[in-house]
Protein backbone atom coordinates (compact mmCIF):
# COMPACT_ATOMS: atom_id res chain seq x y z
CA UNK A 1 0.00 0.00 0.00
CA UNK A 2 1.09 3.80 -0.56
CA UNK A 3 -0.26 6.82 0.72
CA UNK A 4 -1.34 9.98 -1.78
CA UNK A 5 -2.64 12.69 -1.00
CA UNK A 6 -5.52 13.45 -3.02
CA UNK A 7 -6.91 17.25 -3.34
CA UNK A 8 -10.22 18.41 -5.48
CA UNK A 9 -11.07 22.05 -6.73
CA UNK A 10 -13.84 24.03 -7.72
CA UNK A 11 -16.96 22.22 -8.42
CA UNK A 12 -15.27 18.92 -7.91
CA UNK A 13 -14.52 20.17 -4.43
CA UNK A 14 -17.97 21.73 -3.09
CA UNK A 15 -19.51 18.66 -4.25
CA UNK A 16 -17.41 16.20 -2.33
CA UNK A 17 -17.40 18.75 0.47
CA UNK A 18 -13.96 18.31 0.96
CA UNK A 19 -10.89 19.82 -0.64
CA UNK A 20 -7.85 17.31 0.23
CA UNK A 21 -7.65 14.16 1.82
CA UNK A 22 -4.52 11.36 2.32
CA UNK A 23 -5.76 7.93 1.82
CA UNK A 24 -3.64 4.35 1.78
CA UNK A 25 -4.32 2.56 -1.82
CA UNK A 26 -2.96 -0.04 -4.04
CA UNK A 27 -3.81 1.26 -7.19
CA UNK A 28 -0.83 1.09 -9.44
CA UNK A 29 -1.66 4.31 -11.60
CA UNK A 30 -4.43 7.59 -11.90
CA UNK A 31 -6.89 5.57 -13.79
CA UNK A 32 -6.89 2.96 -11.09
CA UNK A 33 -6.95 5.58 -8.33
CA UNK A 34 -10.39 7.58 -10.21
CA UNK A 35 -11.77 4.04 -10.48
CA UNK A 36 -11.35 2.95 -6.30
CA UNK A 37 -12.77 6.84 -5.42
CA UNK A 38 -15.95 6.50 -8.28
CA UNK A 39 -16.45 2.96 -6.10
CA UNK A 40 -17.09 4.90 -3.22
CA UNK A 41 -20.29 6.11 -5.03
CA UNK A 42 -22.72 8.74 -3.77
CA UNK A 43 -21.04 12.35 -5.08
CA UNK A 44 -17.55 10.63 -5.29
CA UNK A 45 -19.31 8.33 -7.71
CA UNK A 46 -20.87 11.28 -9.58
CA UNK A 47 -18.46 14.13 -9.50
CA UNK A 48 -15.54 11.59 -10.79
CA UNK A 49 -17.63 9.92 -13.05
CA UNK A 50 -16.13 8.95 -16.31
CA UNK A 51 -17.69 10.57 -19.32
CA UNK A 52 -17.35 13.87 -17.18
CA UNK A 53 -15.26 16.68 -17.47
CA UNK A 54 -12.28 15.99 -15.31
CA UNK A 55 -9.01 17.06 -15.33
CA UNK A 56 -6.17 15.46 -13.40
CA UNK A 57 -2.65 16.58 -12.11
CA UNK A 58 0.18 14.40 -10.75
CA UNK A 59 2.48 16.36 -8.34
CA UNK A 60 1.18 19.49 -9.46
CA UNK A 61 1.74 19.12 -13.10
CA UNK A 62 -1.41 18.28 -15.61
CA UNK A 63 -2.00 14.88 -17.09
CA UNK A 64 -3.29 14.44 -20.22
CA UNK A 65 -4.01 10.40 -19.36
CA UNK A 66 -4.56 8.67 -16.34
CA UNK A 67 -1.93 5.67 -17.14
CA UNK A 68 0.77 7.52 -15.03
CA UNK A 69 2.27 5.37 -12.48
CA UNK A 70 1.50 6.32 -8.91
CA UNK A 71 4.07 6.37 -6.66
CA UNK A 72 4.56 6.41 -2.90
CA UNK A 73 3.81 10.12 -1.45
CA UNK A 74 2.54 11.35 -5.01
CA UNK A 75 0.00 14.59 -4.92
CA UNK A 76 -3.21 13.57 -7.01
CA UNK A 77 -5.72 16.45 -8.08
CA UNK A 78 -9.40 15.92 -9.55
CA UNK A 79 -10.77 19.39 -10.92
CA UNK A 80 -12.87 20.50 -14.02
CA UNK A 81 -11.67 22.30 -16.80
CA UNK A 82 -9.95 25.70 -16.09
CA UNK A 83 -11.07 28.80 -16.54
CA UNK A 84 -8.85 31.90 -15.61
CA UNK A 85 -7.36 34.45 -17.75
CA UNK B 1 11.03 40.81 -9.13
CA UNK B 2 9.23 37.60 -9.39
CA UNK B 3 8.18 36.64 -12.96
CA UNK B 4 4.46 35.23 -11.64
CA UNK B 5 2.19 36.51 -8.56
CA UNK B 6 -0.93 35.28 -7.65
CA UNK B 7 -2.59 37.49 -5.39
CA UNK B 8 -5.84 38.89 -4.16
CA UNK B 9 -5.13 42.41 -4.21
CA UNK B 10 -4.91 44.71 -7.32
CA UNK B 11 -2.06 45.65 -9.69
CA UNK B 12 -0.94 48.70 -11.41
CA UNK B 13 -0.19 48.62 -14.92
CA UNK B 14 2.44 51.28 -15.13
CA UNK B 15 4.16 50.48 -12.31
CA UNK B 16 4.59 47.03 -13.61
CA UNK B 17 5.88 47.89 -16.80
CA UNK B 18 7.98 50.78 -15.58
CA UNK B 19 9.61 47.84 -12.90
CA UNK B 20 9.47 45.21 -15.58
CA UNK B 21 11.95 47.40 -18.18
CA UNK B 22 14.02 49.63 -15.82
CA UNK B 23 17.53 49.91 -16.35
CA UNK B 24 17.03 47.69 -19.78
CA UNK B 25 18.08 49.87 -22.88
CA UNK B 26 17.75 46.69 -25.12
CA UNK B 27 14.10 46.87 -25.04
CA UNK B 28 12.39 48.77 -27.75
CA UNK B 29 8.75 47.11 -27.47
CA UNK B 30 6.27 46.16 -24.57
CA UNK B 31 3.14 44.45 -25.09
CA UNK B 32 1.09 43.98 -22.01
CA UNK B 33 -2.99 42.44 -22.06
CA UNK B 34 -5.35 43.28 -18.60
CA UNK B 35 -7.77 40.89 -18.30
CA UNK B 36 -10.94 42.29 -16.33
CA UNK B 37 -14.14 41.25 -15.22
CA UNK B 38 -17.52 41.93 -17.52
CA UNK B 39 -21.40 42.89 -15.92
CA UNK B 40 -22.52 40.11 -18.31
CA UNK B 41 -21.04 36.58 -19.31
CA UNK B 42 -23.60 34.15 -21.27
CA UNK B 43 -26.76 35.89 -21.09
CA UNK B 44 -26.97 36.49 -17.28
CA UNK B 45 -25.86 39.64 -15.25
CA UNK B 46 -22.87 39.15 -13.08
CA UNK B 47 -22.75 40.96 -9.41
CA UNK B 48 -19.25 39.17 -8.46
CA UNK B 49 -16.98 36.55 -9.24
CA UNK B 50 -14.42 34.50 -7.14
CA UNK B 51 -11.19 32.90 -8.54
CA UNK B 52 -9.95 29.92 -6.99
CA UNK B 53 -6.50 28.51 -7.80
CA UNK B 54 -4.29 25.51 -7.47
CA UNK B 55 -1.48 27.19 -4.71
CA UNK B 56 1.82 25.72 -5.84
CA UNK B 57 0.34 24.36 -8.99
CA UNK B 58 -0.64 27.26 -10.83
CA UNK B 59 2.94 29.64 -10.15
CA UNK B 60 4.37 26.17 -11.43
CA UNK B 61 2.44 25.84 -14.60
CA UNK B 62 2.55 29.30 -15.58
CA UNK B 63 6.53 29.65 -14.92
CA UNK B 64 6.72 26.90 -17.25
CA UNK B 65 4.83 28.54 -19.59
CA UNK B 66 7.09 31.74 -19.70
CA UNK B 67 10.03 29.10 -20.25
CA UNK B 68 7.86 27.44 -22.92
CA UNK B 69 7.67 31.31 -24.73
CA UNK B 70 11.61 31.93 -24.37
CA UNK B 71 12.19 29.21 -26.28
CA UNK B 72 9.87 30.59 -29.36
CA UNK B 73 10.47 34.21 -28.73
CA UNK B 74 13.57 36.46 -28.43
CA UNK B 75 11.31 38.25 -25.11
CA UNK B 76 13.94 40.43 -22.57
CA UNK B 77 11.22 40.54 -19.94
CA UNK B 78 8.08 38.49 -18.70
CA UNK B 79 5.60 39.57 -15.90
CA UNK B 80 2.13 37.62 -14.61
CA UNK B 81 -0.15 39.07 -12.28
CA UNK B 82 -3.20 36.46 -11.93
CA UNK B 83 -5.56 37.78 -9.47
CA UNK B 84 -7.81 35.55 -6.75
CA UNK B 85 -10.40 36.09 -4.01
CA UNK B 86 -13.65 38.08 -5.09
CA UNK B 87 -13.62 40.56 -7.74
CA UNK B 88 -16.18 42.75 -9.13
CA UNK B 89 -17.30 44.12 -12.69
CA UNK B 90 -14.26 46.19 -13.91
CA UNK B 91 -11.38 44.81 -11.87
CA UNK B 92 -8.33 44.05 -13.45
CA UNK B 93 -8.32 39.93 -13.08
CA UNK B 94 -4.84 38.94 -14.88
CA UNK B 95 -2.19 40.98 -16.31
CA UNK B 96 0.64 39.72 -19.17
CA UNK B 97 3.63 41.95 -20.00
CA UNK B 98 6.21 41.08 -22.36
CA UNK B 99 9.69 43.26 -23.70
CA UNK B 100 11.45 42.69 -26.36
CA UNK B 101 13.68 44.21 -28.62
CA UNK B 102 10.72 44.98 -31.68
CA UNK B 103 7.51 44.77 -31.44
CA UNK B 104 6.64 41.44 -33.24
CA UNK B 105 7.83 39.45 -30.61
CA UNK B 106 6.16 41.35 -27.97
CA UNK B 107 2.79 41.14 -29.38
CA UNK B 108 3.07 36.79 -30.29
CA UNK B 109 5.05 36.48 -26.77
CA UNK B 110 1.69 38.28 -24.60
CA UNK B 111 -0.79 36.57 -27.09
CA UNK B 112 0.85 33.07 -26.91
CA UNK B 113 1.10 33.24 -22.99
CA UNK B 114 -2.17 34.33 -22.93
CA UNK B 115 -3.98 31.50 -24.94
CA UNK B 116 -1.57 28.97 -22.98
CA UNK B 117 -2.68 30.39 -19.57
CA UNK B 118 -6.74 30.05 -20.33
CA UNK B 119 -6.25 26.14 -21.01
CA UNK B 120 -3.27 25.15 -18.95
CA UNK B 121 -3.28 27.22 -15.77
CA UNK B 122 -5.05 26.13 -12.87
CA UNK B 123 -7.93 28.70 -12.11
CA UNK B 124 -11.90 28.45 -12.00
CA UNK B 125 -13.77 31.08 -11.98
CA UNK B 126 -17.49 31.04 -10.34
CA UNK B 127 -20.23 33.65 -10.87
CA UNK B 128 -22.65 35.29 -8.85
CA UNK B 129 -25.84 35.55 -11.22
CA UNK B 130 -29.25 36.46 -9.74
CA UNK B 131 -30.70 32.63 -10.71
CA UNK B 132 -27.71 31.86 -8.19
CA UNK B 133 -24.03 31.14 -8.24
CA UNK B 134 -22.52 28.85 -11.16
CA UNK B 135 -19.10 27.91 -12.62
CA UNK B 136 -17.62 29.14 -15.51
CA UNK B 137 -17.69 26.61 -18.30
CA UNK B 138 -14.36 26.30 -20.05
CA UNK B 139 -14.77 27.59 -23.71
CA UNK B 140 -13.82 24.85 -27.03
CA UNK B 141 -12.74 28.46 -28.71
CA UNK B 142 -9.82 28.93 -26.27
CA UNK B 143 -8.56 25.44 -26.67
CA UNK B 144 -8.60 26.12 -30.44
CA UNK B 145 -6.38 29.43 -29.70
CA UNK B 146 -3.95 27.72 -28.07
CA UNK B 147 -3.45 25.05 -31.20
CA UNK B 148 -2.74 27.91 -33.16
CA UNK B 149 0.48 27.98 -31.58
CA UNK B 150 0.53 23.92 -32.17
CA UNK B 151 0.10 22.87 -28.78
CA UNK B 152 -2.41 20.18 -28.56
CA UNK B 153 -5.36 21.15 -25.51
CA UNK B 154 -7.68 19.44 -24.17
CA UNK B 155 -9.20 21.49 -21.21
CA UNK B 156 -12.77 22.56 -22.93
Amino acid sequence: MKTVTVRYFASIREALGTGNERLSTAAPDLHALREELIARGGAYGEALARGKAVRLSLDQTMVADESAPLADGAEVAFFPPVTGG
Amino acid sequence: MPRVSIQTHDFDLSAEVAALRAGDARVGAVCAFVGTVRDRNDGQSVSTMELEHYPGMTEKAIEAMIDAAHQRFSMHGVRVIHRVGVLQPQDQIVLVAVTSAHRGEAFQACEFLMDYLKTQAPFWKKEQTPDGARWVDARVSDDAALARWGIRAANA
